[in-house]
Formats: C-alpha cells, sequence, structure tokens
C-alpha cells in the first residue's frame, strides 16, 4: 500500500519529467500504450503531435469511462421525455442509469408526459438467457404501451443481448407494426465501442434514421437553428434558452438536453445546425447538411465571452441587422452582472491553477471560465473523445478505422427527395466565408491550452492521483467517482459531469453561478484543519528526489 | 384484498444486481480490490452508485473486455487486469466477481485463476496476493445474493483447516451500515468476545479525511482473522432469509464443525434481545449493564412515544433481511406494517415476516417479494400507509406523491447526508429508528397544522 504525501508544495518540474513520473510504475506495455495518450503541450511548435484517443481501456486500470450502453441510453435518449425507454437485460444496467440527477427536464404543462422517472427493464432471468428473451421483450413493450399509450418506445441492448443473439431491431420492427407508434431498437451493448463516445454515435445514428424528418409542422420563428450535443446539464439547458428567446431566436429542437419525441421529428426544419458538444454529434451535424441542405457551425455557450461570440456568429450567419442589434442588445444587458462578479472573483482567485478530466467537450469548454477569473488550466483531457476534438478536424481523414469503430454503422446518407434545401445560395456561403465566417470548424482542445501544460487522454485513478501528488492544482475537475478520492488528497473537486447541486453554468447567469462556486471551493479553509493541535508531528510523508 | 396483476416487465426495480452485492463484501476484507469480470461498464455504474451513498472513494476494477473478447472469452483480459491491478495497488488480494457478460459467455474463472497463479507467480516477483472468486450472474439473484456469495466465497476459500481452536467469535453481519458494525464491534468488546466480523468496511467506506491520503483505505476484516474462521468458537450470522446454499456460517458448521447461531437483523427489541440472549451464552456472563441500560432506555422511549406511533401504517421495502427486521421493530412499536415488499425472492420471505409479527393482533401485513415499485405503488393504492421505510429509491413515487413522510434506511440514501452513519443495529440502533420515526411524524403533523405550534 502506498502512501502519498500531499504537504508539501512541489517546486516547479518539467512538464516531460512528470509524464515520466506517471509512466514509471507501469509494466512496460502499458506505459508504451499509455504514453501515446499524454502529451506535452508545445503551443509554439507548428503542427500538434499526433494524439492516442479512442482506443480501449486497459484493463484492471480503474478507468472513468463507462459503456456503450450508458453513452446510448443515459445520455443521449436520459434527457428526452416522451419516449418510453425499455433496457433489454438483467436488472442492474436500467436500473443504474435510472432517473439521475443530469436529466433535467421541464414539461411545458403537467398534461405532457414525462417518462423520465420510470426505469424499464425486461429484468432477465437465467431462462431468458439460456432460451433468448425476445418473448419477453414483446410482452414488455405491449405493457409500456398499454400503460402510457407514448408516442414512441426505445429498446436498449445491453450486453448478454448480443450474446445470446435476441434481434432487437426486428422486435421492434414486428411491435410497431402491430402498435401503431414509432418502436426502434438499438445495439448498444457495452462491450460494443471503447467508451460512452460509441454509444453516443449508435443512439445519433437510430434517432435520425427513425424520427428525424418525420413530422412536418413547421414551428414559426424567423431565426431558426437547432442545438446539438447540448445536454441540460444542472439546467444549463434552460439558461441557454432563455438568452436565445431574449435574442428572438428559435429553438426547433435539442439534441438532447429537454427534448421532446416531437423536436427530433421536425429537426430538419431548423435552419441553421449549431454544435456544443462536437464529440457527441458532430456527424449528425454533417448528416442533416447533406440530407436537408442545413448548414452547421460550432457554438460554446461556457463562458460569458464565448456565449457573446456565440451569439454574434449565429447573427451574422441570419445576416440580419434587426437580429445582430437585438443581440448586441442582449450581451450589452448581460455583461456588467457577469463583470461585477468577474472582477470580485478574480481578485482571489487569479493565478490559481485547474485540471480538468471530463467526457467529450467540456474538459475543452470549461478553461474559458476558467480563464475569466484568471485561473491557469495545467493539464486536462477528455474521458472519450477522438483525435479531432484535441487536434482538430482536420485529422478527420487520418483516423484509422479500428475493429470498434467498425461496429458502429455508418449511414449512408443522401439529399432527401421532398425536403432537401439549401439554406444558402453558394454566394452566400462564399460572401460569409470571405468575411471570416467558419463553417464546420473546430480546431480542438490543444490549440487552446497553455503552453507546457499536460494533454492526457482518458486519464485514470492512478494517474490521477500522481498528477495531483506532482502538479498539485488548486481545484480538479471531474465526476462523482473521482470526487471523494481526489478530496482526501486535499484538493477540491468539482463535479461537471453533472453539477452537483450546481449550476446551470451555461450562459450569462450561468459564468456569475461557476465563479462563485469556484471561489467557494477554492478558498475554503477546512484543508488547513486537517490535523488537530494536539497530534503529534508524525514523519509519514515520504520525501522526494526533488525536494 | 386487491391484489396487482403480474408483469414481465420490471418498472422501477427495487433490487440492485449481483456484482454491486459481491463489491461491497469484497471492499470489507483488508486491503482488496473488488474486481468484476466483465466489460467496463458494470464497474463504473456500481462506484458511481456505492460512492453516492458513502461519499468515499470506492474503486473497482474490471477487465474491460470488448466485442472480440465477448467471442473468444475473456481469459486474456481477466490475466492482465490482474497483474495490472497487483502491481499497481500492491493489493494483499483481489475479489473477482463475475458479470452477466462473463457468465453468458460461460468463462471459467476459477481455471483460468489457477493457471493465473502458475504462470504469473515470476511477474509479481513471487508474491501472490489471496484471490478470491465468486459468480455472480445478475440474472440469478439481486445484490444481497451476491453480498452473501462473496462472504461465502471468502470464508470458504480462505479458511485454512490447520488453524487451531480459538476463543474467537466469528460473526457475518449482512449488508449493514458502517455505524452498525463499529456497534456490533464495541457490543463483542464490551462482552469480552473476540470477534471477527467479515465484512468490515466500517471504516474502508467510512474514512477519515487523510493528511496522507492512501489507496487502499485503512480497515477491514484482516484475511488472517478469516483464515483462522475455522478455529472459533461459533459463528453468528445475521439475516432470517439467507438460504444454506448461501450461507457463509454454514460453510464453516459443515466443513470445519463450527456451532452457527442464525440470527435476524437485530433490529428493535426482540432481534436485539436474540443477540444478547446468545451472546451471554457465548460469553459465560451476563450482558454489561450499558446494555441493560439501553434496553430501559428504548422501552422508555417505547412509552414516551407511544401516542405519536400507536395505530400508524407502515410500508416498508427493501431488502429482505432488512425488511424483515424493520417489519419486526415497527410492529413492537405499535405501528401496524401493511405491506412488506422486496425485489428479492429468496423464497423465504413470508414465513420469516410471519416468524415476526405472528404474536401480534390483527391482519399480518401484506407480504411481495420479488416486485418492482410500479407494483408496489399499486399496492399501496388501497392501504392508506401513513409512513414510509426504506431507502431513497422509494421516495418520490410512494412518500413524495402522498405527502408522506420517508424514514430513510439502508442502501442506497442518495438524497441525504451521513447515510453510512445510520445506525439500525442493537437497542441503540432501535432508539435511533425509534427518535427518527416519532419526529417524523410530529413534523408531518405540524405542517399539516394550520396553527403551526411549536409545543406538540
Ligand atoms: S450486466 Fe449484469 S452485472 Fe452488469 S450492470 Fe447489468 S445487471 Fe449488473
Ligand atoms: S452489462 Fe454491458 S451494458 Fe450493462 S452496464 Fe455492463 S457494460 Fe454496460
Amino acid at each position: 500500500m502506498t502512501t502519498i504525501a500531499k504537504k508539501k508544495k512541489a517546486v516547479q518540474m518539467d512538464p516531460t519529467d512528470v509524464v515520466q513520473d506517471l509512466l514509471k510504475k507501469y509494466p512496460t506495455k502499458v506505459a508504451r500504450k499509455r504514453a501515446k495518450q499524454i502529451m506535452v503541450n508545445e503551443a509554439e511548435g507548428a503542427s500538434t503531435p499526433e494524439m492516442g484517443a479512442n482506443v480501449r481501456t486497459i484493463p484492471g486500470i480503474i478507468t472513468m469511462r463507462g459503456c456503450t450502453y450508458a453513452g446510448c441510453k443515459g445520455v443521449i435518449l436520459g434527457p428526452t421525455r416522451d419516449i418510453v425507454n425499455i433496457t433489454h437485460g438483467p436488472i442492474g444496467c436500467g436500473f443504474y442509469s435510472w432517473l439521475t440527477r443530469r436529466n433535467q427536464t421541464h414539461a411545458e404543462t403537467d398534461a405532457d408526459e414525462n417518462f423520465m422517472t420510470y426505469a424499464f427493464s425486461t429484468d432477465m432471468n437465467e431462462n431468458d438467457i439460456v432460451f433468448g428473451g425476445e418473448k419477453k421483450l414483446k410482452q414488455a413493450i405491449q405493457e409500456a404501451y398499454d400503460l402510457f399509450h407514448p408516442k414512441a418506445i426505445a429498446v436498449f441492448s445491453t450486453c448478454p443481448v448480443g450474446l445470446i443473439g435476441d434481434d432487437v431491431h426486428a422486435v421492434s420492427k414486428e411491435m410497431k407494426a402491430k402498435l401503431g407508434i414509432n418502436i426502434f431498437g438499438f445495439s448498444c451493448e457495452g462491450y460494443k465501442g471503447v467508451s460512452q463516445s460509441a454509444g453516443h454515435h449508435i443512439a445519433n445514428n437510430q434517432i435520425f434514421k427513425h424520427v428525424v424528418g418525420t413530422e412536418g409542422e413547421v414551428k414559426v420563428g424567423e431565426f431558426k437553428i437547432n442545438l446539438l450535443g447540448e445536454y441540460n446539464i444542472g439546467g444549463d439547458g434552460f439558461e441557454i434558452d432563455r438568452i436565445l428567446d431574449a435574442c428572438g431566436i428559435t429553438v426547433i429542437s435539442t439534441f438532447s438536453g429537454n427534448s421532446t419525441y416531437e423536436q427530433f421529428a421536425t429537426a430538419h426544419t431548423a435552419d441553421l445546425n449549431t454544435v456544443m458538444c462536437h464529440r457527441s454529434i458532430n456527424y449528425v451535424a454533417e448528416m442533416m447538411e447533406t440530407k436537408y441542405g442545413i448548414p452547421w457551425i460550432k457554438v460554446n455557450f461556457i463562458g460569458a465571452e464565448a456565449t457573446a461570440k456565440s451569439l454574434r456568429k449565429i447573427a451574422q450567419y441570419f445576416d440580419s441587422p434587426k437580429l445582430t442589434e437585438r443581440v448586441e442588445a442582449v450581451i450589452a444587458q448581460e455583461m456588467p452582472a457577469v463583470k461585477e462578479v468577474m472582477d470580485d472573483v478574480r481578485s482571489r482567485t487569479e493565478g490559481k491553477t485547474a485540471m480538468l478530466f471530463v467526457g467529450g467537450s467540456r474538459a475543452h469548454h470549461y478553461q474559458e471560465l476558467f480563464n475569466e477569473i484568471g485561473m491557469r488550466t495545467i493539464s486536462a483531457g477528455y474521458e472519450f473523445a477522438h483525435r479531432d476534438d484535441y487536434e482538430g478536424r482536420h485529422v478527420i481523414p487520418e483516423i484509422k478505422i479500428d475493429a470498434d469503430s467498425r461496429n458502429i454503422e455508418e449511414l449512408e446518407v443522401e439529399p432527401c427527395s421532398e425536403n432537401y434545401n439549401p439554406r444558402k445560395t453558394q454566394e452566400e456561403l462564399k460572401k460569409l466565408e470571405e468575411s471570416g465566417f467558419k463553417f464546420k470548424e473546430y480546431a480542438g482542445m490543444i490549440p487552446d491550452m497553455p503552453n507546457k501544460s499536460l494533454v492526457i487522454d482518458d486519464l485514470n485513478q492512478y494517474e490521477a492521483e500522481k498528477l495531483i501528488e506532482i502538479m498539485k492544482p488548486d481545484i480538479f475537475c471531474a465526476g462523482i467517482k473521482e470526487k471523494y478520492s481526489v478530496q482526501k488528497l486535499g484538493i477540491p473537486l468539482k463535479q461537471l459531469h453533472n453539477y452537483d447541486i450546481g449550476g446551470p453554468y451555461a450562459g450569462f447567469k450561468g459564468a456569475i453561478n461557476f465563479f462563485t462556486d469556484i471561489d467557494r471551493m477554492v478558498n475554503s479553509k477546512v484543508w488547513s484543519y486537517m490535523k488537530a493541535p494536539w497530534q503529534e508531528n508524525p514523519e509519514l510523508s515520504a520525501t522526494y528526489a526533488w525536494e | 384484498m386487491k391484489t396487482v396483476e403480474p408483469f414481465v416487465s420490471t418498472t422501477n426495480a427495487c433490487k440492485m444486481c449481483t456484482p454491486l452485492g459481491a463489491a461491497m463484501a469484497f471492499k470489507g476484507l483488508e486491503g482488496c480490490v473488488p474486481f468484476l469480470h466483465g466489460s467496463q461498464g458494470c464497474a463504473t455504474y456500481m462506484r458511481r452508485y456505492i460512492i453516492s451513498h458513502f461519499r468515499e472513494p470506492m474503486d473497482i476494477a474490471s477487465s474491460s473486455l470488448g466485442e472480440k473478447d465477448a467471442v473468444y472469452g475473456g481469459k486474456a483480459n481477466l490475466m492482465q487486469g490482474l497483474l495490472n491491478v497487483i502491481g499497481k495497488y500492491k493489493a494483499p488480494a483481489v475479489g473477482i466477481a463475475t458479470t452477466c457478460l462473463t457468465e453468458t459467455i460461460g468463462d471459467d474463472v476459477p481455471t483460468i485463476l489457477h493457471e493465473f497463479k502458475k504462470e504469473c507467480l515470476a511477474d509479481l516477483n513471487g508474491e501472490m496476493p489471496a484471490l478470491i472468486h465468486c459468480s455472480t450472474p445478475s440474472y440469478g439473484g439481486s445484490h444481497m445474493e451476491g453480498f452473501h456469495a462473496a462472504v461465502r466465497s471468502m470464508v470458504a476459500q480462505l479458511a485454512d483447516p490447520k488453524t487451531a481452536k480459538h476463543r474467537g467469535i466469528n460473526l457475518f453481519s449482512g449488508f449493514v451500515s458502517p455505524e452498525d458494525i463499529r456497534h456490533l464491534q464495541d457490543v463483542f468488546a464490551h462482552f469480552g468476545l473476540p470477534a471477527t466480523l467479515l465484512p468490515d468496511y466500517s471504516e474502508t467506506l467510512d474514512g477519515p479525511a487523510l493528511e496522507d491520503y492512501q489507496n487502499i483505505p485503512g480497515g477491514g476484516t484482516p484475511l488472517d482473522a478469516v483464515r483462522a474462521m475455522p478455529g472459533a468458537d461459533a459463528s453468528i450470522e445475521f439475516g432470517r432469509t439467507i438460504k444454506p446454499e448461501r450461507s457463509a456460517g454454514a460453510v464453516l458448521r459443515d466443513t470445519y464443525g463450527v456451532p452457527l447461531h442464525s440470527l435476524g437483523l437485530p433490529i428493535g427489541l426482540r432481534e436485539s434481545d436474540a443477540l444478547f440472549t446468545t451472546l451471554e451464552t457465548l460469553a459465560g456472563c451476563s450482558a454489561p449493564r450499558r446494555y441493560a441500560l439501553e434496553r430501559g432506555q428504548l422501552l422508555d422511549a417505547m412509552v414516551d412515544g407511544h401516542k405519536y406511533v400507536a395505530g400508524k401504517k407502515a410500508i416498508i421495502y427493501g431488502e429482505e433481511d432488512l425488511v424483515v427486521g424493520l417489519t419486526s421493530f415497527l410492529s413492537e412499536i405499535g405501528i401496524k406494517p401493511v405491506l412488506v415488499a422486496s425485489g428479492g425472492e429468496s423464497g423465504l420471505l413470508a414465513e420469516a415476516v410471519a416468524a415476526v409479527t405472528e404474536e401480534f393482533p390483527g391482519d399480518p401485513p401484506l407480504v411481495r417479494d420479488g416486485v418492482d415499485f410500479y407494483q408496489i405503488v399499486a399496492e399501496a393504492e388501497a392501504l392508506e400507509p401513513d409512513l414510509i421505510v426504506g431507502n431513497s429509491k422509494g421516495y418520490r413515487e410512494l412518500a413524495r406523491a402522498r405527502n408522506i413522510p420517508l424514514i430513510r434506511v439502508g442502501f442506497p440514501i442518495h438524497d441525504r447526508f451521513g447515510s453510512q452513519r445510520v445506525l439500525h443495529l442493537g437497542y441503540r440502533g432501535a432508539l435511533n429508528l425509534y427518535d427518527l420515526i416519532v419526529n417524523a411524524l410530529i413534523e408531518k403533523k405540524q405542517e399539516d397544522s394550520s396553527v403551526g405550534y411549536g409545543y406538540i
């Protein structure tokens, strides 16, 4: 058993040495593998070196990652309130993904359906595993239908399902024909991909295939957008909606925070796709462009400045003086309150350091908020991103397809004979681009990170502890699984998968919430009370070579 | 009485899956790292669940199987995973539980471990930690089956037949809180009885804030103490719904002749009386005065608080052993358990509930095993309960929907603070529960009143 000393502040260590230190204890094979996923950022260098990402987690290494099923059912379909989700499998998988704090939704009226408080499962038993569970699944679908008469039912496969060969798609199809509502299945067995990311892809593909474009009703609104890759964590979506609404921008659909079936079904009627989390959804934006002619841009509503920038970008796209004026008015109205808190907090946080190890976009977006209060991100990485999220979209053609990615169906998409409608003419697009407007552009996390910072993909428990021991950040951002071990190391942990009891952190009001929360956490006195005055000085702490 | 139609599907389950229980139990062995053989999602989900309840680190390693391994078998992953865990944690023990995936593909874990011990000894510089394994397909039971399976495996696989006789007592206390474990340890110490309590996660899942972090938390039942279990004077095992083939105490009795005292979870007066009577016999002395005092205080409280609780109706849900104990206690204090429900399906629940309620007049409570919250809610419609007793999972549909109090006990408690310090067991635990219940009822009354009395 190893003990880690936390008392002594580390002297400035060269990041390359930190990397060596991280890898030192690993068996050679493991060290070699991990070395590809750990990089010292040389911002000055012309090209970024290749970042290892989206590769399998090494067995026995305690990972932050979850499974494909979790990404599919929990992340993407979790926040949609009016689809009945049935987990086909033994009880655990469904139970653990049952209504977490992540899934906030706001039904417009009490009469609106909200099935998020339910966890339906076929709760397979031994018999089903041996003889197959399709019959049970059919009955489960029938029962869910009888109880709620929902618009749609989605069926999620867990690991055993794929192995015993149950065909969830065939069952869904059969029940769809029988019941006359939309029913579709997901082959999202946990082992299918290397992380949740595979599950996002499987989920989005099926939603695109089975739901998008199935309802024709066009919402009124002059400036209509879809918000893709926004999951309404801690009510973020509510704040973004508030701002967009104030600007006069209509959100046709959100994928998938606070969403409904109808939003997905009418998503093709929007005139612009805005992408928040690039990782989990960029391919949907691409497919919608091909099929319906909707262009897409990357936006970011995390950070007050970033929010303002994103709003201006949307206004520029629609090229309407009226919209631009309104956007500027909203920014002018919201900013002073943000600035006031920002300046106050900054006086106490300036120069402090942060580490961020979260999902597929948050580790990047939240650096904005830390910058705004003068805090430096010294190390960051994603839990389940791909190379393009680190290095930028230009590397996409170079990414090798391995067995795990081949598992995920690539949809062949063509322009829709009825609904294809290019939103801008070639000239308009060209004009926008000439003025510096960038479509489908995401440069990744690395270019935005400080020189000599450490970029680490799929950080594990062991490395997290090491990193903290060596670099002593003032705050560490990750999830609940990491929270208590990090805090036992004397470093406060901010949850960013869900926000614990905090949030929203998006938009203008969110920025204020974030600044106050971080202020409270990094300036807490509790860490100074660790030792009782009557305790002897036990010389337990190890000393390090550089001390 | 109306019975609810049986559903084929499960809606809002009232149980968790088998390996979760196993991981909990392994966490109570000193230095042991729980390890799930399967794909990584299961371990991640369970960690999140356990961590949220205890607000403590909970490492569970996984062999992270991919599709290829799912098809060809997970042997290579299991071996590599073990090497990595042992290497990095320097763990003296690893507790390996299977998941639905590896059970479905039929990986033969004992054989793989046997080979591991032969092939990898050199890689580990000749130091092989204790490797304990148990088979925990979730489609074969609930988290309690996993818990008991892991405890039984630890005993069966670690017990040293050559242990000399000793005065110690083996105590299998079941799925209880860290506070319960600490209390039991005090009780045994006060009786002067050396006890080996398994599993002991009182410190591993309720650890202090430290100056120096340990990646394997201190505490846990010492490995050597488990090895010495066959030499003990007797075993005590809590839980009226443990089947003999799941019982750790039965292994020691049947293999090594260690006498077994099977008791209910000591919740409430009578079940605690049974424990203290057993302890007096084993210790050969009468119970220390402090327990006579605690018992007296409990009775005193029961008299004083009777006016608040008498005649109230309660619904109780959770693990089978837990609900039996709670039913026993509520009946004693004059609350009528109208529905006793569990997602577990040992087949022993009805009988166990009958045994603790038969001495009370009136209709016995409705007992439902193998049910989910959807069915519990449906049953509740006609029962008009005043009070709900169970974990956090029944809050929304049972308590909030009726605007009646929920007394949070057991696991998981995800919507209150201090779950690891809820004391359920012994006279003192009963007093604690009693205070909680009475105060919840008073609060409800107070809130419902238009006057706002500050004197009730
Ligand atoms: S597959 Fe089995 S072990 Fe894994 S979470 Fe699901 S029910 Fe639990
Ligand atoms: S069994 Fe598979 S789908 Fe279920 S939690 Fe485990 S990895 Fe995920």
